[in-house]
């Protein structure tokens, strides 16, 4: 492995790939959704959407773990922030996103809010500050939760708390599928969350909904591969799950991270964005852990009655694929990256941001 | 947020490890991964290492593409 990269960028298989996926004749046109905001920017990026045959269409699902947080949870973040003096550490897409205020707004009024890498640097500002409350606002899907839950078997000083924002992806497929509007032919799966979780959750889920899957990485010739195998079996009729990223995912996923992840958390309804309280589908601490859930420490609950978004903002229907982000009015137009209405607009990750930052082109 | 980048381990101390990506060095856990070994490639998310990238896996996939008539990158058009 010289070099870990290059050969998934190759020009040449790119071309092979897109050849051979232009090749198979389908007898109506084909949706694949992919749930993963890594996927989203990687596929703008490289353009895969400009290399696809017409036929097929690639919809971005609820893939970005900040879009998906509700206002609620970051109104509580910046309520710890300002009310309660804590040091509020988080991840940098987090600041920016809108709420009743936003992190960066606390900021402003005076709120001590750090951006930090991952759970691992929080734990750090706990022990550096013994003297003051430091609260990491975990947010993530499976394969952050499990570094959080690391965090916490490690044992983090008592100073140390969590405002916990984690969520499930099989949940959410399963609340998906219940959207009269969705009309879906197979998932592409993302690679990361099942270098954790492994495959099994998904071919459960592929054998309920009798949809094909495919477990793809982040580079230009993952992706393609990724959707090249799954159109496969789209077009023959197959229903199972194949894993076009086999250098990182193996079927079992990674034991040690399910080990303590389950060690650490239960799960939990959640509120997604766009799809409502979905059963299951969040963490919370178990009970020999219950001391550092933030909330009860400091004596702070969500507020029920924030809105899902802004007025005008299409957030919920884009992160589920109903509309694209041109459909919405505010698109670059009242929201753009440097001032987000939404969620969306603001994460790298996010399907608006992408959109405006790529500019994709179809080859129609 | 899930973004995870390959990079190589060039030093392991108990839970702490320190990888390479281009010459960049940083620290990183290896609270989620089985015995690693410097040298290993890693995805590193969020400063943890969250699985050992299996190069034989990889020089397979890109075999199989070969195999496939994918072009690789040396074959003329
Ligand atoms: S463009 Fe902005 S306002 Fe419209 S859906 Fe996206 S994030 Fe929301």
């Amino acid at each position: 492995m010289s070099d870990v990269l290059e050969p998934f960028r190759d020009p040449g298989r790119l071309r092979g790939l897109t050849h051979r996926l232009c090749n198979l004749t389908p007898s109506k046109p084909i949706a694949f959704m992919h749930v993963c905001g890594t996927h989203e920017n990687a596929i703008g990026r490289f353009g895969i959407r400009s290399l696809v045959p017409r036929w097929l269409r690639v919809i971005a699902g609820p893939g970005c773990p900040v879009c998906v947080c509700p206002p609620a949870e970051i109104d509580a973040a910046a309520r710890l922030s300002l009310d309660h003096g804590v040091i509020l550490a988080t991840f940098g897409d987090m600041v920016r996103v809108p709420g009743r205020i936003s992190l960066a707004e606390a900021r402003a009024r005076g709120a001590d809010v750090r951006v930090v890498r991952g759970v691992h640097d929080a734990v750090r500002l706990a022990e550096r500050h013994p003297d003051r409350q430091v609260v990491m606002f975990a947010v993530g899907f499976e394969t952050t939760a499990c570094t959080t839950a690391a965090a916490v078997a490690a044992r983090p000083p008592d100073n140390f708390t969590l405002l916990l924002a984690h969520r499930l992806i099989p949940p959410a497929l399963h609340a998906l599928m219940e959207l009269p509007d969705l009309r879906l032919d197979g998932f592409l799966l993302p690679g990361h969350a099942t270098t954790v979780t492994g495959t099994a959750d998904y071919e459960a889920f592929a054998a309920a909904t009798n949809l094909p899957a495919a477990v793809a990485g982040f580079e230009p010739v993952d992706i393609l591969l990724g959707l090249e195998r799954l159109a496969t079996l789209a077009v023959h009729g197959r229903v199972e799950v194949t894993n076009a990223y086999a250098r990182a995912v193996r079927p079992a996923g990674n034991p040690r991270a399910i080990g303590i992840t389950d060690k650490v958390f239960e799960p939990t309804d959640a509120p997604w964005r766009g799809l409502g309280v979905i059963p299951g589908s969040g963490l919370s601490l178990r009970e020999p852990y219950r001391q550092l859930d933030a909330l009860d420490r400091f004596g702070v609950t969500l507020d029920p009655d924030l809105p899902e978004s802004f007025p005008g903002c299409e957030c919920g229907r884009v992160m589920v694929g109903l509309v694209e982000p041109e459909d919405c009015p505010l698109f670059d137009n009242a929201c753009t990256p440097s001032s987000p209405r939404g969620g969306c607009m603001v994460s790298l990750e996010g399907t608006c941001h992408s959109r405006f930052v790529y500019r994709e082109v179809r080859n129609d | 947020m899930c973004l995870a980048i390959p990079m190589q381990l060039t030093a392991i101390d108990g839970p702490q490890g320190v990888v390479d990506t281009g010459g960049v060095s940083c620290d990183i856990r290896l609270d989620l991964v089985e015995t690693p070994r410097v040298g290993d490639y890693v995805l590193v998310h969020a400063g943890y290492a969250i699985t050992v990238l299996d190069e034989a896996e990889a020089v397979e996939t890109l075999a199989l593409l070969t195999e496939l008539g994918v072009m690789d990158p040396e074959s003329p058009e």
